[in-house]
């Protein structure tokens, strides 16, 4: 069977030897260089399929361009809420969970607008309702272990889930403000991880995790919540 | 960016030590020019209708199928692992799933035609025990008259 692909780690497709290979400089992630961008895709997939049409094999090119250069900077999206800000009988922590649910809160008119623009959402692979995610996440958040509201996976993989529609919901939304589509990665991930609410709960909930008797959970908290690249963070809530 | 030298330390040396496989002889079929192929896209991003059940790392769950005629707003991804960029495609399928841009290509007459089914792994796991999936999924693909597949990473 005839293949040609794109290659995002070249020392790996070194090593294999595929019969045809495009390597492109592109981040993990994004294979196809660029969101948004359809005359750049096109003129990568372009590149790789026209491979087939390469007389002998095994080949590996490189593609000339890098992705155009994106946005480093971002609007401070949510309101910042002042734990100080008035007297309270809550503690650090319910403080920490009264502030996220604003949050989300907050970025709802921008997700709604992600959606209406982009006509599609990848909101809902845990198969909780958005409003629902709060909830399901908040028996974590304080140490406790909640029914698993799926029955084809296990407790820990629908919590993965949830962390997942939890962060696509921050990052759609943020992606939708004006001036925020060409933003990096690398900046929405720094605003998510260092900056909202929302992934100070998920550094808080990666601990539950971590202190689990259930080693599948364990390895949810240890890798699966949070990037390599931010595991440095630890929450500051306790 | 994709140069192991611009990851992480951690990402990057977990990358360079991944044990890649290696093959006794690198097979090579030609075939019709690219304008009458008919081509497949085969991802590892863990990608599937919303439907379908999510991916995990239960022995043997390997692949979806993705039908031919799949809309944006159907697609979802349920990649175990949160070490690469998810927000490129939050905004666009096709910077992980360039099927709009095939379709293009298609209608331009650049390729012959799109296949029925698209399939996607999950590449966060071993490859090797998928050998026997894979050829079955060269099987497949034959039935479906592909001749050419696009092997698209994550």
């Amino acid at each position: 069977m005839p293949t040609t692909q794109i290659s995002l780690i070249r020392l790996h497709t070194e090593i294999i030897k595929p019969p045809r290979a495009l390597w492109v400089s592109f981040e993990l992630g994004r294979p196809l260089g660029v969101p948004n961008d359809p005359a750049f895709q096109k003129r990568v997939l372009l590149a790789t399929l026209r491979l087939i049409e390469e007389p002998k094999g095994p080949v590996l090119k490189d593609y000339p361009e890098d992705a155009p250069a994106s946005t480093d900077q971002m609007t401070t999206l949510a309101c910042p809420v002042n734990f100080a800000q008035e007297e309270t009988n809550l503690t650090e922590r319910e403080q920490l969970w009264e502030a996220f649910k604003k949050e989300m809160v907050s970025i709802r008119p921008w997700y709604d607008m992600a959606v209406k623009k982009r006509g599609r959402t990848t909101v809902g692979v845990s198969g909780l309702h958005l409003d629902a995610i709060g909830d399901f996440l908040c028996s974590f958040f304080e140490g406790g272990i909640p029914e698993n509201p799926r029955e084809d996976i296990p407790l820990p993989y629908t919590l993965n889930l949830v962390t997942d529609d939890l962060k696509a919901y921050y990052f759609e939304s943020i992606t939708a403000q004006p001036g925020q589509e060409s933003t990096s990665s690398s900046v929405l991930s720094d605003w998510f991880w260092g900056e909202t609410l929302a992934g100070e709960v998920l550094l808080a909930i990666r601990e539950t995790c971590m202190d689990s008797e259930d080693a599948l959970m364990r390895l949810v908290g240890r890798v699966l919540i949070v990037p390599t690249a931010q595991a440095h963070r630890s929450t500051s809530s306790k | 960016m994709a140069r192991l030298e611009q990851l992480d330390d951690v990402t990057r040396k977990h990358l360079k030590g991944l044990k890649c496989p290696t093959f006794e002889n690198q097979p090579w079929v030609e075939g019709p020019p690219l304008s009458k192929r008919r081509v497949a896209i085969v991802s590892t991003a863990g990608l599937h209708s919303k439907n379908d059940r999510p991916f995990t790392f239960d022995p043997g769950d390997y692949y979806r199928v993705i039908p031919g005629d799949i809309r944006a707003d159907d697609l979802v991804m349920t990649h175990i692992s949160t070490n690469f960029d998810h927000s490129g495609f939050q905004q666009d399928w096709n910077v992980v799933f360039p099927l709009d841009r095939l379709r293009e290509l298609a209608e331009e007459g650049v390729i012959g035609s799109i296949a029925d089914f698209h399939y996607s792994f999950m590449g966060a796991q071993d490859p090797m025990p998928m050998e026997q999936e894979a050829r079955s999924l060269a099987s497949l693909l034959k039935k479906d008259k592909v001749d050419a597949v696009l092997l698209v990473p994550v």
